[in-house]
């Protein structure tokens, strides 16, 4: 990047850093910190709104409905949740194949489960054999984000449905004493007031998320981890002209000071909010804690 | 092969006893069983072992957190925070190559390298700031009277803290920590993902089901197979510890005592 770092074997060490940091793989690794932000801005509210349906479906009247929502949030908490993410990305990626398999070669005959095999037609194959390989990517960065939500959203739903029990009731007689009708009580007084219970639950829930995004590494995804693995390993003068030992230890130390940088700055961030929220409001036994175990 | 003789062969292998080769195909449902069944030896023993030392660190280090010299108190809090605001998976990593480049140059750290002291090490102190964060929390709900009930009895020092501030403790942090203890179980599984070698092909749970789940691409039978052991799991620590809960308020009225509560705790 800099013009003395064409002969870098001749430089002092600090200089011969700057232009190790700014090699080009460098560059790529700094992306992947954006990335990781990237897939939390996105994952987050899909997961939210996976949460919010979820708990919508529990609280139902209707019993099957009720039953699915509880399932939901009651199978993905027993779990490991790395299992999870091993088991949706085959799972999605295979119920997708088979959806189009059904929809694109309804005369196809061979069995798709062959021995070890899982074989669809060629024009069902996701992504197409042809696409490109931003294509593949971008699918394996769908399938993660919907498995993260599919998960969050189990964690979500479990929030939310406790914060509509902890609106008061007599907050919702009095709507019923004004006569509304349950839509109306449910979007106008529940939903409103449901937030500032769920949200100590909730902003738990977003350090946990962002703990979780170095799972990514696990579906596949060309992440923090792997550039990390990628970077740090030993480098001889054959094939780079920046030869280095085994720095992976470094490259990792730096992984847990963005980490903790982040979780840091998001509990700040987050005690704020909260305090303005129930700035003049009772939230006896709601206490704010960013805590897993005291929230 | 009949099950029986599968059981024989595979119930040891994430120890190293046993048929030394993994099946390779025809991969029958009771194989599936036994190998995953064997490698939760190893989640067993990784989650027993860092509870067991980490119980006793946390209460150190909940109680240092809770003094008032800053000396004491702010190296705990850091402590506390630097394993509970990064992922455990990253710790993992970090370790591992820490105690790789340690081992290169003493000789002494080479076993550190392996999963069973490696892994154990940073689950032990990572269990030990979780823990200590709500043992924390305990001690600061402690109510007043029973401090100074304390006080009045004459009691100070160790034995104020032995007889009174810490099976107070104990019993309202218990429920969180029994969600602590299912967690930590639930953590065990990505020792084996996060850097650390299976010698051998010697690996827990997780690592046998992926295993299975590569080999057959079908994950519909191993990972389900994966979660009954650790629903069976989680339903025994449980039921364990409610025989705990139930010691450590036996002197309470029923109405007042704390019951369990599962909540959501996941990822570290």
């Amino acid at each position: 990047m800099f013009s003395y770092c064409i002969e870098p074997d001749a430089l002092a060490t600090f200089q011969w850093l700057t232009c190790y940091l700014t090699t080009g793989v460098h560059f790529s690794f700094y992306l992947s910190f954006l990335n990781v932000l990237g897939i939390l801005a996105v994952t987050a509210p899909i997961a939210l709104s996976f949460g919010f349906f979820g708990a919508i479906a529990a609280r139902s009247q209707i019993v099957p409905l009720s039953l699915l929502g509880k399932g939901y949030i009651a199978v993905v908490r027993g779990v490991p949740d790395i299992a999870f993410f091993l088991f949706f990305v085959i799972a999605l990626d295979q119920g997708f194949e088979w959806l189009r398999h059904q929809a694109l070669c309804p005369n196809w005959t061979d069995p798709i489960r062959q021995g070890n095999d899982f074989l669809v037609c060629p024009r069902a194959k996701l992504p197409l054999g042809t696409a490109p390989q931003t294509v593949h990517q971008l699918y394996a960065y769908g399938l993660a984000i919907i498995t993260f939500a599919l998960v969050f959203g189990a964690f979500a739903a479990n929030v939310i449905f406790g914060a509509m029990l902890a609106v008061p009731k007599a907050q919702l007689e009095t709507a019923e004493a004004y006569g509304m009708s349950q839509h109306q009580i449910f979007w106008r007084i529940l939903v409103p007031q449901m937030w500032i219970y769920a949200l100590p639950g909730l902003s738990n829930l977003w350090q946990i998320l962002i703990k979780a995004t170095p799972l990514l590494f696990l579906l596949g995804i060309e992440d923090v981890v792997y550039w990390a693995r990628e970077l740090g390993g030993t480098k001889t003068a054959r094939f780079t002209s920046f030869p280095h030992g085994d720095w992976r230890m470094w490259y990792f130390l730096a992984l847990l000071i963005f980490y903790l940088f982040m979780t840091w700055s998001s509990e700040k961030f987050l005690k704020k909010i909260m305090q303005k929220l129930t700035k003049g409001q009772d939230m006896a036994g709601t206490a704010m804690s960013t805590t897993r175990d005291f929230s | 092969m009949s099950c029986l003789e599968t059981i024989q062969s595979y119930a040891m292998r994430s120890l190293g006893i046993g048929e030394r080769l993994l099946p390779r195909s025809d991969f029958t449902l009771c194989e599936q069983f036994t190998l995953i069944g064997s490698g939760m030896i190893w989640n067993i023993y990784f989650g027993l072992m860092a509870l067991c030392v980490g119980f006793f660190f946390a209460t150190a280090l909940a109680v240092a957190k809770s003094t008032t010299n800053p000396w004491v108190r702010k190296p705990a809090k850091w402590f506390i925070f630097l394993f509970r605001g990064s992922p455990l998976f990253i710790q993992f990593f970090f370790a591992y190559f820490l105690f790789l480049n340690l081992k290169g140059a003493f000789q002494f750290f080479s076993p550190f390298t392996a999963a069973w002291l490696g892994a154990l090490i940073v689950l032990f102190l990572n269990t030990a700031a979780y823990s200590a964060e709500i043992f924390y929390g305990a001690l600061q709900s402690i109510p007043k009277g029973e401090i100074e009930a304390a006080d009045a009895y004459g009691l100070s020092g160790w034995h104020k803290f032995r007889r009174i501030i810490w099976p107070t403790m104990l019993r309202l942090a218990w429920p969180s920590y029994t969600n602590e203890a299912i967690f930590l179980f639930h953590a065990t599984t990505l020792v084996f993902f996060s850097g650390f070698p299976a010698w051998q092909q010697r690996g827990d749970a997780l690592y046998y089901a992926s295993y299975f789940a590569d080999k057959t691409f079908n994950p519909f039978v191993p990972y389900p197979i994966l979660a009954l052991y650790f629903i069976i799991l989680t339903l025994i620590i449980i039921s364990l510890s409610g025989l705990v809960n139930r010691r450590l308020n036996s002197h309470l009225p029923t109405n007042m005592r704390i019951q369990f509560k599962f909540r959501l705790n996941i990822i570290r």
